[in-house]
């Protein structure tokens, strides 16, 4: 039993994405505004939100521009984009087959409990490189495992996924602590954290920079994944069951298979963006630690239009405004959570810039039918009642 | 829906209530409606008096729906004016319309499935806090008894058979009290005896003294029930056929004047006229076309006592057994919702076997799935072709290879080959005469026709050799429907069809055998020829006996 | 093990179950009356903090915890106006605004925590309680079940409510039918849009009053991110009682009793880590829903925008 049916068309992206690419100019100059403006917008409104609290917007946003890319910080947001686009590529692949996967924070926080407990041991038995690989893979499965069960609900059952990862994420989160806290626990100190990798035994960097290697691999992954999804039958079938599930069963695709492999990947990634994060940059897990990456990415993945291609730059800018963010609330006297909100009006504007950009596509004008009649009607001069019809 | 429709048509000589020098109850005046690339409704005026049957012919695509969207407030007209009982009015919404007395039965139903027929009654109503079930209950018994038929209140919508709801749906449109009922092809999905009860009910309607337009692109029914009839043509009014016009005419006059009005001259020799009047289902001569199949001839398909489940509201199949030969078309005619789609899917894979067997060239199928079935041949062109057939979204070539997806030449170890798929793309869209303006188009930009010409395209090409079409000229345009008709007849050629439809005109025109479903069993086959409409009708309803109770009778 | 039957510990279990199981309960009964309609609301989450939040502060700064209940709905409606203009009136994905609106809960009630309190956390005293005569002097029940607050007894009574509006009003008839086949009601003369804003705002409404109740009653104090899930608790016990509210009521207890089993085990002198236990609700969420995938029902027109004649 369906619990949400299927949509015919995806609202956000209904334009699956296309082996050919011949766009004018003027549809580049369309998806251009359409992927900024909401930006700009959420971003004065964010200004005006620090002005009613009383801060100093300006300020503010010198500060993200000064803590996320000068003088060096433009590396930690680089080194930021790793997890942030390994994320946001497992998400487009999910969500391009129309399977909402929200239980990113879980998958992400287990696979980096599981990989911060054994990593210690493991790369003082073997060599770097295989040590590294072995805790990517490791990652990785611990991510698509942690899918297994709201895949599984959802090929048999049709169950809703939204719920079924939520509800797993809730438990992977409290799992990851458990974990740490436990068999994981680095028995040395009294944090509860793992013990840590030692610098050297962590991803190499990129020559002449502090940036881990795992930026590269966050990179290749996205380059795949567009591969896949525009020039692969794979990739193909992942479009077709998200635009129109009913059609993909009719076409002979293996409608099951292709969920339970869609969300398997989208898991994998999701892990391989905690062995990332692990691996490059902390080198150790807390207890009661959640950078919630996942919920940040999701506007961008959607601004981008679900191309894993066009994600990237996105997935720039919001590095640096994280990082910078970090920074600048600290400076403002504000919780990080501040960035949550400007994800939230970019969401909101974006939805709202979309509409419209469609509503002119079709050549109608911005308000549909029932709206536009109710806000009319006061101001139509009531006619004369016509007397009612006898009864038939 | 129409030969038997014929038989009783001595009763048409009985006098049609004069409406004559009565005032219109509804005017249209100068009605135009644009959406982004068509005009549906170019300068239209057009009115209808009491008591009156005002029919509005035009085939599919015309703009007859936008007309009535626009009476019934579902559409706002871009210009021109609309006079009820002679004043200017504003149709804003539906509630504006049903204010107005003007009450819709549409195409589709708006019955709620869910709620039991008092409920679906009750809705929109009053403003009033709480339902009124006793004065709603009263109501339906009066417009039950002005009908002239008993509907029990307290059944649930999905249960009633299909001329039911519909009468349901006319009294929910009378509810309010009215001036005007607007029927959208109304007889499209029903049975020969639900088209009987559906005219007496009119014609008891008419003497109340209603005034009714009566929608279709059926000519003969439109000759038959119109006191006056108008023809629209490509969003355009072509002429008002008067009163005078329509009574002092004899059938065959009627229907060629008609076919002038909505082709012009367009109908060059006798011959195309035939075969015209033949697609509109003129006359009751239908041109049968059954060819005795040779017993020798291979089977070629075969369900053996095949029962599979039902899906939501739909019926499945239950112990049906059919055979399909080489170089035959076999008809399965049926109310809609008797199994058709649970027919089609169980055939093509989208559905699992319960129990029974598939054979193919005698081989069995039954575990083989979609994608092996397409291999060996055995293809399904679905009705429903926008939710299910195309992905709208993606270009023309692509779905045309949406079956096709990883096979070689096309994709080799799993690359698309974007050339192989093109060429071959532009090959079959020159074959199939598929209007688009280029091989990457997206699909859901194409015109009804068009998209079913890509089906077309897909499934009749790469070795089909049995393929089921369902309800195939379903809402089609004259010209894409003959197209598709003749690819159908085509099949006998070395291949054999399978046809599902609701179009009892067309089964019997093009099927060599007819089998009919109702609640998920074959009851019955017939041989298409004269009688053959009534028998069929008969069958459908699940009535073997000679004037046995009809589908409007009893709850 | 004897010890977890004392009579102390199940009148806290079951005192304890109730408490926290009336945000959920309000919450699901708000969330059954916009999914009858038709709308599916991820912003549940949003909406709770941002009633438990201007709930505290109307308690806090009102000295009334009614004051703060009118507030903590009007924080539910602040955030539903969002879904109702952006989804129900645009026709907007319903989803990704959902998903917007529980950010931005999240997020503004964080920033106006700490703008408003710095680090500290200010408490609240026990609200005072109502005891039904005669009824609270049973064992075990008595005291927990009978000595609430007068808004538990107000919930349970909303419940009655609910069921009787659905059968037998006007009202409940277009909710349905919104929900079922909006074309159906839209042809019948009533606004679609209007009816599944009213059914929106009152799930806003009553998402708000469970939040402050959450803040108020149950911590006595705004935490950010204090809901922990339970909006899509709510969600899921909606799902489950199949869109009947007197199934809310019990789904809703159930789930309360698994959110307070911690307190109740400390009393009874087990001692499993609070980790362990915080995970219990959710764990038992995917066992129901393992157990009874097949069988829940949701009105086909749910989550889908409605545009008359749309082409």
């Amino acid at each position: 039993m369906s619990v949400i049916p299927a949509r015919e068309t995806m609202p956000i992206v209904d334009e699956p994405l296309r082996p050919e690419r011949s766009r004018s100019v003027a549809r580049v100059i369309d998806l251009l505004v359409r992927s900024l403006v909401p930006v700009v917008l959420a971003l004065i409104a964010g200004g005006i939100l620090l002005l009613i609290l009383g801060r100093d917007p300006l300020s503010f946003y010198s500060d993200i521009w000064h803590g996320g890319v000068q003088q060096g910080s433009w590396q930690d947001s680089a080194m930021r984009m790793a997890p942030l686009l390994l994320i946001a590529v497992g998400l487009i692949f999910v969500f391009r087959a129309n399977i909402w996967n929200l239980g990113y924070d879980g998958q992400f926080l287990l696979a980096a409990a599981v990989l911060s407990g054994w990593g210690p041991s493991l790369v003082t038995h073997v060599p770097l490189w295989l040590a590294m690989t072995l805790l990517f893979l490791v990652a990785a499965g611990v991510g698509a495992a942690w899918t297994l069960i709201p895949a599984g609900l959802k090929a048999a059952y049709e169950t809703n996924e939204i719920i079924t990862t939520l509800m797993m994420s809730f438990i992977g989160v409290g799992l990851a602590n458990i974990l740490v806290k436990g068999p994981f626990q680095d028995p040395a100190v009294n944090i509860p954290q793992t013990k840590v990798l030692p610098l050297e035994k962590m991803l190499p960097a990129i020559p002449s920079t502090r940036i881990h290697v795992g930026v590269l691999v966050a990179l290749f992954a996205a380059i795949v994944a567009y591969y896949v999804l525009t020039r692969t039958a794979f990739g193909l079938r992942v479009q077709v069951l998200g635009a129109n599930p009913r059609a993909a069963r009719h076409v002979g695709v293996r409608v099951r298979k292709l969920i339970m492999s869609s969300f398997l990947v989208s898991g994998a990634l999701i892990g391989a963006a905690a062995a990332a994060d692990i691996l490059g940059v902390w080198g150790y897990a807390r207890a009661n630690w959640n950078p919630a990456y996942g919920d940040t990415v999701i506007p961008f993945v959607f601004l981008a239009r679900l191309n894993p291609l066009a994600v990237i730059p996105f997935i720039a800018f919001f590095a640096v405004l994280s990082t910078g963010g970090d920074l600048a609330a600290q400076n403002a006297n504000l919780p990080t959570d501040f960035l949550l909100v400007l994800v939230a009006l970019i969401l909101i504007f974006m939805t709202l810039i979309e509409f419209i950009g469609r509503r002119r596509e079709l050549g109608k004008s911005y308000l549909p039918p029932g709206v536009r009649e109710a806000l009319r009607k006061p101001l139509i001069r009531r006619r004369e009642s016509v007397k009612e019809p006898e009864a038939a | 829906m129409s030969a038997a429709a014929h038989p009783s048509s001595e009763e048409a000589g009985a006098p049609r209530p004069s409406s004559s020098g009565s005032a219109p109850v509804v005017e249209l005046m100068g009605i135009s409606k644009s959406f982004p690339g068509v005009v549906a409704n170019d300068d239209i005026s057009f009115d209808v008096r009491r008591g009156e049957v005002h029919c509005l012919l035009g085939e599919n695509g015309a703009g007859k729906s936008t007309l009535m969207g626009i009476l019934s407030g579902i559409q706002r007209p871009d210009s021109g004016l609309i006079r009820v009982d002679g004043e200017d009015v504003d149709i804003g919404s539906p509630r504006d319309a049903l204010r107005l007395g003007i009450g819709t039965v549409y195409q589709h139903s708006t019955l709620i499935p869910a709620l039991s027929v008092l409920e679906n009654l009750m809705l929109g109503d009053t403003h009033k806090l709480r339902l009124d079930g006793d004065s709603a209950s009263q109501r339906l018994r009066e417009l039950g008894s002005t009908l002239g038929v008993e509907v029990d209140p307290s059944v649930t919508a999905s249960d009633l058979a299909l001329g039911r709801q519909q009468q349901v749906e006319i009294i929910k449109a009378l509810w309010r009290g009215s001036r005007l009922l607007i029927l959208d092809e109304p007889t499209s999905m029903l049975t020969p005896q639900a088209v009987e009860e559906l005219y007496k009910v009119l014609s008891r309607l008419k003497e109340n003294g209603l005034a009714i337009i009566f929608i279709t692109h059926k000519l003969h029914e439109a000759a038959f029930l119109g006191d006056r009839i108008s023809v629209l043509r490509r969003g355009q009014l072509v002429g008002t056929l008067d009163e005078d016009a329509v009574k002092g005419a004899t059938p065959e006059e009627l229907e060629k004047r008609i076919v002038e009005m909505m082709f012009g001259d367009a109908t060059g020799g006798l011959a195309e006229a035939a075969e015209l009047k033949a697609e509109l289902s003129v006359t009751d001569e239908l041109v049968y076309e059954a060819e005795q199949v040779p017993a020798a001839a291979e089977e070629v398909l075969r369900l053996e006592r095949v029962s599979v489940r039902g899906e939501g509201a739909e019926p499945g199949l239950d112990d049906v057994s059919l055979t399909l030969h080489l170089g035959e078309i076999l008809g399965v005619a049926g109310v809609d919702g008797n199994g058709q789609r649970a027919l089609a899917e169980a055939v093509s894979g989208q559905r699992r076997l319960e129990r029974g067997e598939l054979r193919f060239f005698g081989a069995p199928i039954g575990h083989v799935g979609v994608t092996g079935r397409q291999k060996l041949g055995l293809r399904y062109l679905t009705d429903d072709r926008l939710g299910e057939g195309i992905v709208p979204g993606l270009p023309v070539s692509i779905n045309i290879f949406l079956k096709l997806i990883g096979e070689a030449p096309f994709w080799r170890q799993g690359r698309i080959h974007k050339r192989a798929i093109d060429d071959r793309s532009r090959e079959l869209i020159e074959r199939f005469d598929v209007r688009t303006p280029s091989v990457d188009a997206r699909a859901g930009t194409l015109s009804g026709g068009n998209v079913q010409k890509v089906l077309l395209a897909r499934e009749l090409s790469f070795d089909s050799k049995v393929v089921i079409f369902h309800k195939p000229t379903y809402g089609l345009d004259l010209k894409t429907t003959r197209t598709v008709r003749q690819m159908i007849r085509d099949m006998r050629n070395g291949k054999a069809a399978l046809i599902i439809s609701t179009d009892l005109d067309e089964l019997l025109e093009v099927s060599d055998r007819i089998a009919v479903l109702s609640r998920g069993r074959i009851v019955g086959e017939v041989k298409p020829g004269p009688g053959a409409a009534e028998a069929v009708g008969r069958l459908m309803i699940g009535d073997v006996s000679l004037g046995a109770e009809s589908e409007g009778g009893g709850p | 093990m004897s010890s977890l039957f004392h009579q102390a510990v199940l009148t806290a279990l079951i005192s304890g179950g109730i408490i926290a199981g009336v945000p959920l309960m309000l919450t699901a009964i708000g969330e059954t009356i916009s999914e009858r309609a038709g709308v599916l609301n991820l912003g549940l989450e949003g909406m709770m903090l941002m009633g438990a939040y201007l709930g505290f502060i109307g308690a806090y700064y009102g000295h009334s915890s009614w004051l703060g209940f009118l507030l903590g709905a009007s924080g539910g409606v602040i955030a539903c106006s969002f879904m109702i203009v952006l989804c129900v009136w645009l026709g907007l994905d319903q989803i990704v605004i959902g998903i917007a609106i529980t950010l931005a809960g999240e997020g503004i009630t964080s920033v106006l925590q700490g703008a408003q309190f710095g680090t500290s956390y200010p408490r609240l005293g026990a609200p005072a309680e109502v005891s039904i005569p005669l009824l609270h002097k049973i064992p075990v029940i008595g005291p927990s079940v009978f000595e609430q607050q007068l808004l538990v007894y107000l919930a349970v009574v909303l419940v009655g409510v609910l069921v009787w509006v659905f059968r037998t009003t006007n009202v409940g008839l277009n909710l349905r039918a919104a929900g079922e086949k909006p074309e159906a009601l839209d042809a019948a003369g009533v606004s679609v849009a209007a009816t599944r804003s009213h059914a929106v705002l009152c799930t806003g409404a009553l998402a708000g009053i469970g939040g402050a109740f959450l803040s108020i009653v149950g911590a006595g104090v705004f935490t950010p991110f204090m809901t922990q899930g339970q909006g899509y608790m709510a969600i899921v016990i909606c799902m489950l009682a199949r869109g009947k509210p007197v199934w809310v009521l019990v789904g809703a207890f159930l789930f309360g009793i698994s959110l307070s089993i911690a307190t109740a085990l400390q009393l009874a002198g087990i001692n499993i880590s609070t980790d362990v236990v915080n995970l219990l609700p959710f764990i038992a969420i995917m066992v129901a829903l393992v157990l009874f995938a097949r069988r829940s029902y949701l009105p086909p027109a749910l989550a889908l925008p409605y545009f008359r004649g749309a082409r």
